[in-house]
């Protein structure tokens, strides 16, 4: 079973300070630390499982600039045969439709039976890049993948819906898997082994690779531009509580008694 | 007159909160853009269901068929491009859920109909369609607008509009239309729902909840946080990474792919407030957050907030708690 990976190098954000940079449309990138998108983590994952109990290949495939080859390495290591990174100044501000048409035109030349991605990535949220990529390719898909099981053929999915509830479906093989985290446990890569991964080769492509004319790629190519990014207005705001940890622990423990908590 | 498309989400003869969401957004942009609510169901037997919908629609469109009982996107998609394709709506709205996930980024493609995902707030500005949706999960917001088109597509953030039924009722005209669905083997086929297994922790019946988030960083501080749910007399919850890591079972998740919970109290130790979370918390009575970034989003669903690392408040509050019931 030959697979290919979408996978996305992103900012962590959950613990940054984040700020908007002077163009109004972008967040200030310095000091930022990256790494795979954790949706892709568990997609890479489960194709690695795959090829290990079915044999075949495994093709991580990402796009951007030099520093996401970082994501393609840790892939590398982690099992993937081979990797390819797209990349090209006019790329930039490529939506999830330009980005679905820039990976389709490279993996539809490719050899694949299954194609699996992440969910969403945690920068934009977007979830649609997975699927549009499906109907480019004219493959059957399904979203929120939480188990996946291969029959000759076919294969059988969970999709999570809501509140624990999952729906079983069977699909017609090849195609497109967008999984959700949970789907399995992804494994630990040792300093070892990227670094033998960094004797591995990784395809660059540039727009003229993807037969693609500059009308299909980056703002020109996309559904939505971006006009600008700000801070969330607050509606609601805690009271914060302020002082020593001894201190705020008081005024938590009155509040909770005063309110019959304890 | 053109339309504007929703689409009524349903599963198991009833329709899903996010239906009359949509339409109390869209019945506003009809009025200002002067184009007519068009309310969508398609389903086995979709013209029980349609009654509510005509109370907030000027037109519920409905397509019957027995291949619709349970959804798959790919059935859906061939119906509602023929209907996208017949009655060019200027926009139509899906939700953004498991089923509008799987759906309206395939059904956008086919049609070439410029597609914007999970939008918290939409408009038409100076003719531009202009949503608003959210990045880096929660922490920043961004304006965009789609580029010109005859016909626009959106999915809608559950619970980012409040239902509100339009007075006097719209009384909506119900029109059945044939489905456009053949025989033709499908790619995708419905096997069938899976419920979650029986037993385990009821979190929803819980008085206290301490939900704790990746901010509590090792599984090897799980005993502590145990510790400290049973010094307050609370049950031990959490967001999805921690049962995605297997340290706590998923009867213990709150969140839109959790359990919706509504406790007296419910202390969010260590957990960012992405919007699938706090949709399954935001009604508990007492919200107390202790986050290290300030800027966490779940300050802005929170009563209190404690901006410290969790690790000092929470030996602290326990020794403090200790010492209130020796007092006692
Ligand atoms: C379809 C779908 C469904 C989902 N369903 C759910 C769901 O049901 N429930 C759910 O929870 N999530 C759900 N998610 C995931 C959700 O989007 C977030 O990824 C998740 O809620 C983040 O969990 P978290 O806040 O624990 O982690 P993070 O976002 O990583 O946040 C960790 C927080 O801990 C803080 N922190 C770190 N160290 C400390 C310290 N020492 N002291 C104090 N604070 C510290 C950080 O500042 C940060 O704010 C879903 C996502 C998708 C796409």
């Amino acid at each position: 079973m030959d697979i290919v990976v979408c996978v996305k190098h992103v900012p962590e954000t959950a613990e940054a300070e984040l700020k908007i940079d002077s163009t109004g449309k972008n967040i200030e990138k310095t000091g930022l630390v990256y790494d795979i998108n954790e949706w892709d983590d568990y997609a890479l994952e489960e194709a690695v499982r795959i090829k290990e109990k079915q044999g075949g290949t495994v093709t991580a495939i990402t796009i951007g600039t030099e520093d996401f080859d970082s994501t393609l390495r840790k892939c590398l290591a982690r099992g993937a045969d081979a990797a390819i990174r797209l990349t090209d100044p006019k790329f930039q501000g490529s939506d999830a439709y330009a980005t679905a048409k820039i990976l389709h035109s490279i993996i539809k030349n490719l050899h694949c039976d299954l194609i699996l991605c992440g969910l969403q990535a945690g920068d934009d949220g977007s979830a649609a890049v997975g699927t549009i990529l499906a109907q480019l390719l004219g493959v059957p898909h399904a979203t929120m993948v939480k188990k996946l099981e291969l029959c000759t053929g076919t294969a059988k999915v969970n999709r999570e819906l809501e509140g624990g509830l999952e729906e079983i479906l069977e699909i017609k093989l090849p195609a497109l898997f967008a999984v959700s985290t949970g789907i399995n446990e992804p494994r630990y890569v040792s300093i070892m082994g990227i670094r033998k991964a960094m004797q591995k080769e990784i395809k660059v492509l540039g727009l003229a690779d993807t037969g693609l004319t500059e009308a299909y790629v980056g703002e020109a190519g996309s559904w939505l531009k971006t006009e600008k990014l700000y801070v969330p207005p607050v509606e609601k705001q805690a009271e914060f509580l302020k002082g020593t940890p001894d201190e705020v622990a008081t005024k938590i423990a009155e509040l909770l008694k005063s309110r019959g908590l304890i | 007159m053109t339309a504007i498309f929703v689409l009524a989400e349903h599963r198991q003869g009833i329709i899903r909160d996010i239906t009359y969401e949509m339409l109390t957004k869209a019945h506003e942009i009809a009025q200002k853009t002067n184009t007519e609510l068009t309310a969508v169901i398609l389903g086995k037997s979709a013209k029980e269901k349609a009654k509510p919908l005509t109370e907030y629609a000027q037109k519920v469109l409905i397509i019957e068929d027995q291949k619709l009982e349970n959804f798959t996107s790919d059935a859906y998609q061939k119906v509602l491009s023929t209907l996208i394709k017949e009655h060019k709506p200027l926009l139509t709205l899906i939700g953004h859920t498991s089923y509008g996930i799987d759906l309206a980024p395939r059904l956008a493609t086919e049609l070439n109909i410029p597609l914007a995902t999970d939008c918290i707030d939409l408009a038409f500005e100076g003719g531009t369609f202009t949503v608003t949706r959210q990045m880096y999960g929660g922490k920043v917001n961004t304006t965009a607008t789609a580029r010109k088109a005859q016909s626009y597509m959106a999915t809608i953030r559950q619970a980012a509009f409040q239902p509100q039924k339009p007075q006097p009722p719209a009384n909506g005209q119900i029109i059945e239309q044939p489905s456009p669905l053949t025989e033709e083997a499908a790619t995708k086929r419905f096997i069938e729902y899976v419920l979650p297994p029986p037993g385990g922790v009821d979190i929803t019946a819980a008085d206290k909840l301490v939900g704790i988030g990746r901010g509590i960083k090792d599984q090897a501080n799980m005993p502590q946080m145990e510790e400290f749910a049973k010094t307050i007399g609370a049950v031990l919850a959490c967001s999805r990474p921690i049962v995605d890591k297997g340290w706590l079972s998923n009867d213990r998740q709150v969140g839109s792919s959790g359990k919706t919970v509504k406790p007296k109290l419910y202390i969010a130790l260590g957990i960012s407030g992405a919007f699938q979370h706090v949709l399954g918390m935001k009604n508990s009575d007492l919200i107390i957050a202790i986050n290290k970034d300030p800027n966490a989003p779940i300050f802005s669903f929170s009563d209190y907030g404690v901006v410290e690392d969790l690790f000092k408040i929470v030996p602290a509050l326990k020794n403090k708690i200790n010492e209130l019931k020796i007092q006692k």
